[in-house]
């Protein structure tokens, strides 16, 4: 989608992502100073965009085809602000080498699916935590929007940039959520479902590193892999 | 929740996703309707429906990949250096793990 939008709008949601990126980079220098048990993790993390992001995978609701966003493991594990930073790096790769997303429209993709579908993720799974829903009912549903709500983002970016004649702005975003969201829903329960299998794995092999970034506490814990015994 | 519980549900949905991919794509096999390249990518469309309105991009991509199937090798290799990494890490932790 390289100079689909308007100048002004890139110029726009580059100013909008830089702090989360840039706050993002500060947690990340943090991470890596003084928590390096926790890196393995995050390169995990950061891979399943990578390799999430790369596939492009049929909808059988609208006969197209989408990337998932893999973004909600790392949201759920290091929260928006890290995540941000890694939705950067995955769409320059992409940019750069593929012609996939764009430069010009680097800062509305970063938005959309390092800041809009990670901050969702994040505040949902919070949320399950809080009102002890089981985890990976939260995780599922945490995951599946953060990929979902980066294509409505992304709707909403183009139909501020391109209002309809008729129906301006809602009329647009109906439209473009009808061309991007619609097939996404196939992909985000699929995405959903993968990344909360992932994570009964990173329970298993490493609930300290869980504990430590206060993802899980030690009593959900016990309690999750005394349910898988 | 029993121990593979969560396997099963993954592998559940992954079929019903394979089996209304197929089932899809047979109807579409069968109309001979041409308008849409068939399971062409959203943001594909996305442009078709911005140039519709008689908009045209001001930026070019800076490089583009010489041909699809380049592209594929490329996405082939993004994917396949991030499961080597996913991979290497979870084994890493399983074999800790086990010597613990």
């Amino acid at each position: 989608m390289e100079g689909f939008l308007p100048p002004f709008w890139c110029v726009f949601w580059f100013a909008v992502s830089l702090p989360f990126v840039a706050y993002g980079c500060y947690r990340l220098d943090r991470l890596v100073r003084e928590e390096r048990e926790t890196l393995p993790l995050l390169a995990v993390a950061g891979a399943f965009v990578f390799v999430l992001s790369s596939l492009k995978l049929p909808s059988v609701v609208t006969g197209s085809s989408s990337h998932p966003t893999g973004t909600g493991l790392s949201a759920i594990l290091f929260g928006p602000f890290l995540t941000s930073v890694i939705g950067l790096i995955v769409l320059l790769f992409q940019a750069l080498l593929l012609a996939h997303g764009g430069l010009s429209t680097l800062g509305a993709n970063v938005f959309s699916m390092g800041i809009a579908g990670p901050f969702v993720a994040y505040g949902i799974y919070r949320c399950g935590k809080a009102i002890r829903l089981n985890t990976f009912v939260t995780i599922f549903v945490a995951a599946a929007m953060a990929d979902l709500v980066t294509y409505l983002v992304t709707s909403l970016q183009l139909a501020l940039a391109f209002p309809a004649q008729s129906g301006g702005i809602v009329g647009a975003f109906v439209g473009f959520a009808l061309i991007f969201a619609v097939t996404q829903v196939p992909l985000a329960i699929v995405e959903g479902v993968i990344i909360a299998l992932t994570f009964k794995y990173i329970i298993q092999s490493r609930p300290d590193i869980l504990v430590r970034l206060d993802v899980l506490s030690q009593e959900q814990v016990t309690k999750i892999r005394e349910a898988f015994k | 929740m029993r121990r593979y519980t969560l396997e099963i549900i993954t592998v559940i949905v992954i079929l019903v996703f394979t089996g209304l991919f197929i089932n899809e794509n047979a109807q579409i096999a069968a109309s001979t309707q041409t308008g849409n390249t068939p399971w062409g990518g959203t943001d594909d469309r996305a442009a078709q429906a911005i140039q519709a309105t008689g908009y045209e991009p001001w930026m070019n991509p800076v490089w583009q990949p010489p041909g699809s199937e380049i592209a594929t090798l490329l996405f082939c290799l993004q994917a396949s250096i991030g499961s080597l990494v996913i991979g290497y890490f979870f084994g890493y932790y399983r074999g800790k793990q086990s010597r613990d």
